[in-house]
């Protein structure tokens, strides 16, 4: 077992370091219904980390504590070795934690561009009067972001839509637009809820590349939900299972693949 | 030249000015109607209130002097000093930004997700109280309002008319002002919106609370940010009606007129409000100059609102606002 300062070195040559966050005992109830039930996993940088299991699980639920959107009744969250208090999700994301949603939220009436650039937020500093007037700070501040967000356009291969009002984009697009500004902000930590929900197979293709990218190319931590076990297990370093609002697993994806209550939950064995 | 010709050019001056102040006042409706889908019934009277906050401070007035007064059997109104007009102006501001804070604290925010009539409710609410408020606060009397700005006949328009046609336009310099005030703060506002972090923020509330949350927006600040704009269009619109008609109660009435002009150009559109204006406010004009001497006059009451209907049956979004698609 590794300790939580270490790390190591995947079989494909990246580097995994220590544990960025940590989820203590986390319960969640909404009054009588317990969503999750005394959970507890960490999340290492740079790795992508799976949270997978059968629909109504709370997974979901899990990915909202994360992010700040839920606070749990019982528990603690630990990022960066600190003890975060309850939070409100705009916090959470200042600090360095972005998302994505599953039922996509853009800004529809936005442009693709203008909707990365409001995943920079957390990088602009400058006074209004000197955005207004795009004058010192806010002039150099307004070319570092655009640079930062051109990057990650060409990245995404999304350079043809710069302009394009959101609203009218595909979905297959959209997610990649939502992946893009969530990306824009430099997280410390992706959370990607259900990327290749809805997907046909060649999206489902391209967002698992493009998954693996970010996290080979900018060495991004990325926590991510799904509930097609094929393509969590192809992509994830280690996979967290949850059924029913519980953990039944969590370990490499082969390990998780073996796990008898793993293979019952998704088949569908009575609950007794 | 025919006379008619030249007098309906005038009036179509005259009408573009008096536009010029509607698109103000529903200026400030757009602007919160966008950020926070809130149709905000009390915007004339925050501008009003605005007037006569101002009109108070520069006079050196005594806050709640009646109710003073009342209770301890005193006999104060006035500290004594007038306070010069742009200083108050700035004071007044001040007063219009924490109005916004206890808007958002006291109302809005814990009216979060509830439906578009109930927010609209409690904005009627908050417009009655405002009036009384406003009313206890600084007494009920028309008052004088004077920033400094000129007032009266442009002689060099007139000069100009006469040189043309033989006749002077009788255009009034607090319009002229007025209408430059306007394109000033409507750029101000376009600039804000489009290439600053808070009005991107803005938008971006606006658009999916959720996504805005989720890099980082608090939607408190910018709730509070978007009510203070408001009351800064209606403290701009405030001086200007206030200046041209005294500071009187009736002023919260051009909310009214508000309406037609936001019907015009589309709730959600601030060029929109802008062109609405003018349409509205050359409409009533031209109507009242061509039309009104075979009624007998007085068009001007109804003729916004007949237009406004029409534009409803016909095209309910008006000429800017986005396209209402329901999906079945």
């Amino acid at each position: 077992m590794l300790d939580a300062t270490e790390g190591y070195i995947t079989e494909d040559g990246r580097n995994i370091g220590g544990v960025v966050m940590e989820m203590h005992n986390i319960t969640l109830r909404f009054g009588g219904v317990v969503a999750i039930k005394d959970i507890s996993f960490d999340i290492r940088e740079g790795e992508i980390r799976a949270i997978i299991g059968p629909n109504g699980a709370g997974k979901s639920s899990m990915l909202n504590v994360i992010s700040g959107f839920y606070n749990p009744q019982e528990g603690e969250v630990w990022y960066k070795g600190a003890k975060r208090p309850p939070m409100k999700p705009y916090q959470v994301a200042r600090q360095g934690i972005a998302r994505t949603f599953q039922n996509i939220a853009l800004f529809d009436g936005m442009s693709v561009l203008d909707n990365i650039m409001t995943g920079r937020i957390r990088q602009m500093q400058a006074g209004l009067l000197a955005q207004a007037l795009w004058k010192g700070k806010a002039e150099q501040e307004e070319v570092e972001n655009r640079e930062a967000v051109e990057k990650i356009i060409d990245f995404l291969e999304i350079q043809h839509i710069r302009k394009t009002p959101v609203g009218r984009l595909p979905y297959g697009l959209k997610k990649r637009v939502e992946l893009a500004r969530a990306l824009a902000a430099e997280p410390s930590i992706l959370l990607l809820d259900e990327p290749m929900a809805g997907m046909n197979v060649e999206e489902k293709e391209d967002m698992s590349r493009f998954v693996l990218d970010v996290n080979d190319e900018f060495g991004t931590t990325i926590a991510l939900i799904e509930h097609d076990m094929g393509v969590v297990m192809d992509l994830s370093d280690r996979v967290v299972v949850m059924d029913y609002g519980k953990k039944i697993g969590d370990g490499s994806p082969d390990e998780v693949r073996n796990n008898q209550a793993v293979i019952d939950a998704y088949l569908g064995v009575a609950h007794d | 030249m025919p006379e008619q010709l030249i007098w309906g050019m005038e009036v179509f001056l005259n009408g573009l000015m008096a536009g010029v102040l509607y698109a103000l006042v529903a200026l400030g409706f757009v602007l919160i109607f966008k950020a926070s889908g809130i149709f905000n019934f009390s915007q004339g009277v925050m501008a009003l209130f605005a007037a006569l906050t101002l009109v108070g401070i520069m006079e050196g007035q005594v806050p709640f002097s009646h109710l003073i007064n009342a209770a301890f059997g005193t006999e104060i109104h006035h500290f004594g000093w007038h306070v010069p007009a742009v200083a108050a102006i700035l004071l007044t501001m001040v007063v219009m930004v924490a109005l916004a804070w206890l808007v958002n604290q006291l109302i809005f925010r814990h009216l979060v997700n509830q439906e578009p009539i109930i927010l609209f409710m409690a904005t009627i609410g908050l417009a009655y109280f405002l009036e009384g408020f406003g009313d206890i606060m600084w007494g009920a009397d028309i008052k004088k309002l004077d920033v400094g700005l000129p007032q009266g006949i442009n002689s060099t328009i007139d000069e100009v008319t006469y040189n043309i046609f033989g006749y002077g336009f009788f255009i009034d310099n607090l319009d002229l002002w007025a209408t430059a005030v306007a394109a000033l703060l409507v750029i101000a506002l376009v600039i804000f919106a489009q290439y600053t972090k808070q009005g991107r923020a803005m938008r971006a509330v606006a658009d999916d609370h959720q996504a805005a949350l989720s890099v980082g927006i608090s939607l408190n600040f910018i709730w509070v940010m978007v009510w203070s704009l408001a009351g800064f269009v209606a403290l701009v619109a405030g001086i200007m009606w206030g200046t041209k008609s005294g500071v009187q109660f009736s002023l919260s009435l051009i909310a009214l007129k508000a309406l037609p002009v936001l019907m015009l150009g589309g709730f959600t559109s601030i060029p929109g409000a802008i062109v609405g204006g003018l349409i509205i406010g050359v409409g009533e004009k031209l109507f009242e100059f061509i039309i009104g001497p075979m009624v007998g006059g007085a068009t001007e009451n109804w003729f916004a609102y007949v237009l406004a209907l029409i534009f409803l049956v016909f095209r309910p979004q008006g000429l800017f606002g986005e396209k209402i698609i329901e999906r079945v």
